[in-house]
Parts: structure tokens; sequence; C-alpha cells
């Protein structure tokens, strides 16, 4: 029962998130780059600020799933590699929290270029 | 027919279809919250039965979130949920795999280095680069209010 409300929880801050994007699509015309940009740095701007850890307790999968939770985990990262070791921290923390899903993007799709070819459109 | 582009904008608003707004904001909530609903499914599988960690099992959640969009990505499926899911399928982190895997496989003729190679952060540079420089400027503050502590 404990995992059908978290479940909900997560469909419906993640969908409301989703939401938020459709509309400054149809809204602004901003680009799907723009729009990821746009939110990953919110996800750092709401994750310095304590906000998103709040909606991470929430919503679980909801809030870390959506790019914003991209961006959270940057400014996570970025705070406890400061809080470990310093100066250097501001330099390694970043990329260090951003690390595993980039790896995996970037070897996946390096995988499916070498697999696939693109479809005509 | 002549149009100038303010009349052509009303002409294609009345020929839009009834409040096409709406329609894609039901569209991205749906999947989108579908795909975080699934998330939190494979998250409940990875630190219940598979026994990982807290912090490991959202690293697994999202490494096979961004297998399966590449997957999806190359076999042409992605295309043709996104096309109505919007927002729903970008938002999420299959948004990311997806804007990594396409620009991929679609630069396979220009080359393996600076086709694929170089394409493939066509969407992902500008993310990587702006949280990466968010991150630091956090990462400075942080490191002026530890000083401060001292």
């Amino acid at each position: 029962m404990t995992l059908f409300f978290a479940i909900c929880k997560a469909f419906l801050v993640g969908g409301l998130l989703c939401v938020i994007a459709q509309i400054l699509i149809d809204e602004t015309a901003m680009t799907p780059a723009r729009i990821l940009t746009l939110y990953v740095v919110s996800g750092v701007a709401l994750g310095a600020l304590g906000v998103y850890e709040k909606l991470v307790d929430f919503a679980g999968r909801g809030a870390t799933v959506p790019l914003t939770g991209f961006g959270y985990a940057i400014a996570k990262g970025v705070k406890e590699a400061v809080a470990e070791s310093g100066f250097s921290g501001i330099f390694t923390g970043a990329l260090t929290a951003a690390a595993g899903g980039t790896c995996a993007a970037m070897l996946f799709s390096l995988a499916a270029a070498a697999l696939f070819s693109s479809k005509p459109k | 027919m002549k149009f100038d582009k303010n009349k052509y904008r009303i002409y294609a608003k009345q020929h839009a279809g009834r409040s096409p707004l709406a329609k894609n904001c039901l569209f991205a909530f749906l999947i989108g919250g579908g795909i975080c609903a699934a998330g939190e499914l494979l998250y409940a599988l990875f630190s219940g039965p598979l026994r990982c960690e807290e912090k490991e099992s959202g690293l697994w959640v999202s490494v096979t979130l961004i297998f399966l969009s590449a997957l999806f990505t190359g076999l042409g499926i992605f295309d043709r949920i996104a096309k109505h899911a919007g927002a729903g399928t970008l938002v999420p982190i299959t948004g990311f795999a997806n804007a990594v895997a396409s620009p991929a496989i679609d630069a396979k003729s220009e080359g393996f280095v600076l086709g694929v190679g170089a394409k493939m952060f066509t969407v992902a540079g500008p993310v990587l680069l702006y949280g990466t420089a968010a991150g630091a400027v956090w990462g400075l503050i942080c490191w002026i209010l530890s000083r401060g502590r001292i």
C-alpha cells in the first residue's frame, strides 16, 4: 500500500513538472534544448535553496526523474564535495554527481548509433 | 491566398482544432507522470528485492530509463510516442537520453568522430555546460559560507 501511494505521488508531481514544460513549449515556442537547459539550471537553483529536497522527500522519483532532479543532484553533489574536500569540490562536485546519467546516455547512444541507422521521418 | 504573418497566425489558430494546449497538457501529464511512476516502481524493485543502497537504486533507475530511451530511439518508437507526449517524454531523463541518442544515430553517415561523437552533444552539451556552471557557482557560495563559519 505504501508503494501504491509512492507511485501515485511520483505520477502526480512528475506529471505536473511535464505540464509546466508543455505550457512553456506551447505558449512561448521555447525549443526542447532550452527547456532542458532551463530545467537543469532551475533544479540546481531550487536544490541550492533547499526547496527541491522537500519535493524529493514527498514525490521520490516524481522529482528525481525529471531533469530538474538532475540539477538537484548536481547542487547536492557540489555541496557535499565542498564540505568534504574544500575549494577543489567546486570543480569536482557537479560532474561527479552528473557522471552516472551522463555516462549511461553517452554509452547507450554510442551503441545505438553503431547498431541502428536513422529512419526516414 | 495571400497572408501576412499576423493573419496567418489567426488563421492557424482558428483551424488548429479545439484547445490543443489542454490536450497537449493532458498527454504530457499522463505520459510524463507515467514515466515517473514507472521510475518509482523500478526504484522499489532495486531497493527491495535487488537490495541496492538508496543512492545506487536512484542511479539504476536513471540508467534503466536511459537504456530504454536509447533503444526506443534506435527502433524509431521514441519519436512516435514523443509526438503525442510532447513534454511528457522530454522532461523526464528519457528526454535527455533521446536528445543524445537521436542526433548520434542521425549523424552516423558523417562518421564516428565529427558525426556521432560531436553531434550527440548538440542538446546535452548546453544542458551539461549550464548545469555544471550553475553547480560551480553554488559550490563557490558553499565554500565562502564554510569559510565564514571558521
